[in-house]
């Protein structure tokens, strides 16, 4: 199809009704996708998204792309074989936190170290949502849950610190309901070549309301959320009063306020998207101490060549190839 | 059954003054750091060369490096060569060369009474006799009196062969090491073969290690002088096996690995499509990945060693919704762990080939030992009423048209197809009469043609099948998913009218098949008769065979083999009631016959072997004739 003029995100919408819990954070993410695919002019005859099993696995039933619906943890080694068969495709996977971590860990991990051009949704509600609300692979310790009584107890699963441990060349983060970020954050997912990762917090209202209160509710989200742009300081707070530094003898980030105890512009650290030590220091910040990042954590500064559609030799070739295959070594003439 | 050496009436001399022999089976034992399965290859070329038909028995520990001398660690190569037609690897041997005790002690039974022993004596130390779990040494206690005992310093010959080699710097176990050569020299000698093609492969082989190739001709070369220049003990003679008869054509020798993969290429480019392959390595298939892998560049085959085995099927999947053709290859536990997704692809009617190259089990079992044990889990073994199709492949060069069928059923049916073959057929090999791709009809498969009023699940109505219609495709976007899908518009659909009708569509797309697949036929033997002996799969070989020796006694049998295992022909009920008694031989403990009791509700008896080894031809004859009532 060309794309004469350009498609609004409602067209991207199909004509299936959206069964997700009223006020799911997945409504959300759904309509920023869809204005990031507007805003890209994304050719849906060339975009297909893929997904695994659960709540956000149905993504792409509300998608006017190509759509693939498959079982559950496998979407990323499905995506990996359509990725392989044709390279043209511009493919979006979207898993959720059990899907991608707990039954599909292994091909995650696989996925991101082949680094195979499909840009990775990853919804994390930190619950089994679609199974009524069992601790998930990233549940906090002490998650009360119908599996948990008592409390988890279990260390949970960090999405981006494994994404970087595995070797990701692309790693972001960003939550359902901030639009203009996460519309920012695709596109910078979109241009990137190779698997890029990106971690979006979603609100399970029903199983696990709240969760990412600390970070997304208005009165905290100044304190509590920092947003990363390469090359700039790392600011944050109201009025961007606060910072982050390094410190040499413990290697650790800590928060400190413009002006106080001396501290100067001087002594904030700048972000380096390309720096994968940075990238895994900041990966792990969360409130109260120090605020949760949000952006681009880190994006290789070489993207590895990805391989290109090969033209199939004419038919002719291809049979007269296979016939001087299958007579190489010794073969002998009878009549 | 292979004409006894010695029977002389059957025999002319040759000017040479050989004995002519129909056919002979010979079979190199050693330690698996010996080299039997190269000695074994290259007589097999020799013979393929010289006309002769052949079947192959590759035998090797599952222990990649089996402690030297042990049982546990030898390695066996079988070859049954002829001037008549050769349908199995051979019951019993005529030739049995041991280069150690333990490949004495493991393979001597199989010896027939009178054959010919050839035997390192240099490797019948202490230490080895012990390791072998010898008490005494069967050169001296007299153990051997029932054969014709060629007992030679072989490892000393072929030493002193490749230490007289001028100008090479080589090791005193490199030396050593062309033993193997040496007797391979003996035995060509013995066959009335000369060493040419043997040289060339050593040559070739060894490229890049001239001095090595340099003296493993040497051994080779004196090997066979030493044969020249032996004086028989008396009655002994050696041999001349004419070539066979074989319909005219160009021949190689193929193995049942190269027979699938070449026949997925050939499948792939009749259908127009990439091979995509996905595969995580499992013996015995992983042959089949490492042919794929070579054959990238110039066939544009693209080959996926995943994560694992799901992974593998997965991709697979991927690829084929892709519009390639997606194969995933394993053997047994594999396709277990593949099962799932195999069900994803009947419910969102993907194409999609699974070979499976069976071996031992149940769980890990005999990864390097031949069965066909999982052929319930290809018909029925996934959740749910999730039928496809099953075929199964009955010799090497049969593994090639069986893969082109499964491209074809696949990509017509829109369906995964389970193809069989296994260890067994994976590694032994037979002359092949190649043929020529240009001639074959195209598939005429499409992928990116939209039908007008397309839905995904709309259906041609002769075959059932649903379009193929390929990401990409201008006017074609929908969605496919494991979640039951509406008739026609595939949206998902919890309707319970729909999935009764979706699943009787499935059910009778597959079933449909039966009457797109050739009819069965009476393999050898009458349409009527008192007995049918019915197999699928590799025991195609001895069951012939057996029919064929039984009917010159004058029995009433006919063999029976089944290559589409599901659906069945159309017409198999028919072809079977004809037979009052039917037999069913299987290297598992009884899995066709109940398919077959399922299906017509016919009195099937079941002849089952699950030893690892393929059945004798004797063994099927044993159990005919005890069903007709006669005496063996
Ligand atoms: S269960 Fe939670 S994640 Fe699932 S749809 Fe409802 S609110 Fe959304």
């Amino acid at each position: 199809m060309n794309v004469v003029t350009k498609l609004s995100p409602k067209d991207y919408a199909t004509d299936q009704e959206v069964r997700w819990c009223p006020g799911c954070g997945d409504y959300a993410i759904l309509k920023g996708v869809q204005r990031t695919m507007s805003d890209l002019e994304a050719d849906p005859e060339k975009t297909v998204f893929i997904s695994g099993i659960g709540c956000a696995a149905r993504f792409p039933y509300y998608m006017e792309t190509y759509g693939f619906h498959t079982i559950h943890g496998r979407a990323a080694a499905v995506a990996t074989g359509t990725k392989l068969a044709n390279p043209d495709l511009e493919i979006w996977l979207v898993s959720g936190d059990g899907d991608s971590l707990s039954i599909g860990g292994n091909h995650l991990l696989h996925l991101l170290r082949r680094d195979i051009d499909i840009n990775y949704l990853l919804f994390n509600n930190e619950i089994y949502g679609l199974t009524k609300g069992q601790m998930s692979p990233t549940s906090r310790r002490g998650t009360v849950s119908p599996s948990s009584p008592r409390g988890s107890m279990d260390a949970p699963v960090h999405a981006i610190a494994f994404a970087l441990g595995a070797g990701a060349r692309f790693v972001a983060r960003t939550y359902d309901v901030a639009q203009p970020h996460m519309i920012a954050t695709l596109k910078r997912a979109h241009a990137h070549r190779g698997t890029s990762f990106v971690e979006i917090l979603q609100n399970c209202i029903v199983y696990n309301p709240d969760v990412f209160a600390d970070i997304t509710d208005k009165a905290v989200a100044s304190d509590h959320q920092i947003h990363l742009e390469h090359g700039a300081p790392l600011l944050f707070g109201k009025e961007n009063e606060k910072g982050l530094r390094l410190d040499p003898r413990t290697l650790s980030i800590e928060a400190v306020t413009l002006g106080e105890n001396g501290v100067t512009e001087t002594d904030i650290l700048v972000h380096d998207e390309t720096n994968p030590v940075l990238a895994s220091l900041i990966a792990k910040m969360a409130p109260p101490h120090l605020p949760e990042a949000l952006g681009v954590i880190y994006c290789a500064a070489d993207a590895a060549p990805q391989p290109e559609k090969a033209e199939r030799p004419s038919s002719e070739v291809m049979a007269e190839r296979l016939n001087a295959l299958m007579r190489m070594g010794h073969t002998w003439h009878v009549g | 059954m292979t004409v006894q050496l010695k029977d002389s009436a059957k025999h002319n001399k040759t000017p040479a003054d050989r004995e002519v022999l129909e056919s002979a089976v010979v079979r190199f034992a050693g330690d698996s750091g010996d080299g039997m399965q190269l000695t074994g290859a290259q007589f097999t070329v020799s013979s393929a060369v010289a006309g002769n038909d052949l079947v192959t028995f590759p035998d090797f520990p599952a222990e990649i490096r089996a402690p030297v001398g042990t049982t546990f660690g030898v390695s066996t190569f079988q070859i049954n060569f002829g001037t008549r037609e050769i349908r199995t690897a051979g019951d019993t041997l005529d030739v049995l060369v041991a280069m150690n005790p333990a490949g004495l002690i493991t393979n001597l039974e199989d010896l027939r009474e009178d054959g010919l022993l050839i035997i390192d004596e240099n490797t019948f130390q202490e230490r080895n006799l012990k390791k072998a779990g010898y008490e005494t040494n069967p050169l001296e206690d007299g153990s051997l009196a029932k054969y014709r005992v060629m007992t030679l310093e072989i490892s000393k010959y072929a030493q002193n062969a490749a230490k007289a080699v001028e100008n090479v710097e080589i090791t005193n176990k490199e030396s050593v090491r062309t033993k193997n050569m040496w007797a391979l020299g003996l035995v060509l000698w013995l066959f009335d073969r000369d060493t040419v093609v043997t040289k060339e492969r050593l040559e070739q082989k060894f490229a890049k290690l001239p001095d090595i190739a340099k003296i493993n001709v040497a051994a080779l070369v004196a090997g066979h002088a030493f044969g020249e220049t032996m004086e028989l003990a008396p009655g002994a003679s050696a041999y001349h096996v004419p070539p066979a008869e074989l319909p005219a054509g160009e021949y190689r020798n193929v193995t049942g690995s190269q027979g699938i993969c070449w026949g997925l290429a050939t499948g792939a480019h009749l259908a127009g499509l990439e091979l995509v392959y996905c595969s995580y390595p499992i013996t015995p298939a992983s042959n089949m990945l490492h042919i794929l892998a070579g054959m990238a560049e110039d066939l544009g085959v693209k080959t996926f060693q995943a994560e694992d085995e799901i992974a593998a099927a997965t991709a697979a999947i991927g690829a084929s919704y892709a519009g390639g053709i997606g194969v995933t290859g394993s053997s047994g536990p594999g396709v277990a762990l593949k099962t799932e997704a195999i069900g994803l692809a009947c419910a969102a009617e993907l194409p999609m080939i699974i070979v499976n190259a069976q071996r031992g089990g149940p769980s890990t079992g005999l990864p390097t030992k031949t069965e066909q044990s999982d052929l319930y889990q290809s018909v029925y073994g996934r959740n749910a009423d999730s039928p496809l199709v099953v075929l199964a492949a009955h010799s090497p060069g049969d593994c090639y048209y069986m893969a082109v069928e499964a491209v074809r059923l696949a990509t017509k049916y829109m369906t995964p197809v389970i193809l069989l073959s296994d260890g067994y057929l994976a590694n032994s090999s037979e002359p092949w009469s190649v043929p020529d791709v240009s001639s074959m009809q195209p598939f005429g498969v499409t992928t990116t043609t939209v039908p007008e009023n397309f839905e995904p699940f709309m259906r041609d109505p002769k075959t059932l099948a649903r379009p193929w219609v390929v990401p990409g495709t201008p006017g074609g976007i929908h969605r496919i998913g494991g979640l039951e899908r509406a008739q026609g518009s595939g949206n998902v659909s919890y309707d319970p009218d729909n999935h009764q009708e979706m699943t009787d569509l499935r059910a009778a797309k597959i079933r449909g098949i039966a009457h797109d697949i050739p009819e069965q036929t009476v393999e050898r033997g009458d349409a009527e008769g008192d007995i049918a002996v019915v197999g699928w799969g590799s025991t195609f070989g001895p069951i012939n065979r057996a029919v064929e020796n039984l009917r010159d006694e004058g029995l009433s049998v006919s063999h029976v083999h089944i290559n589409h295992i599901w659906p069945l022909p159309a017409n198999l009920k028919d072809v079977l009631e004809k037979f009052p008694k039917i037999l069913v031989p299987e290297m598992n403990n009884g899995q066709l016959v109940n398919l077959l009791r399922a299906e017509y509700l016919l009195p099937a008896e079941s002849l089952p072997k699950v030893s690892g080894k393929p059945f004798k031809v004797s063994e099927i004859e044993d159990a005919v004739r005890s069903r007709l009532g006669e005496n063996e």
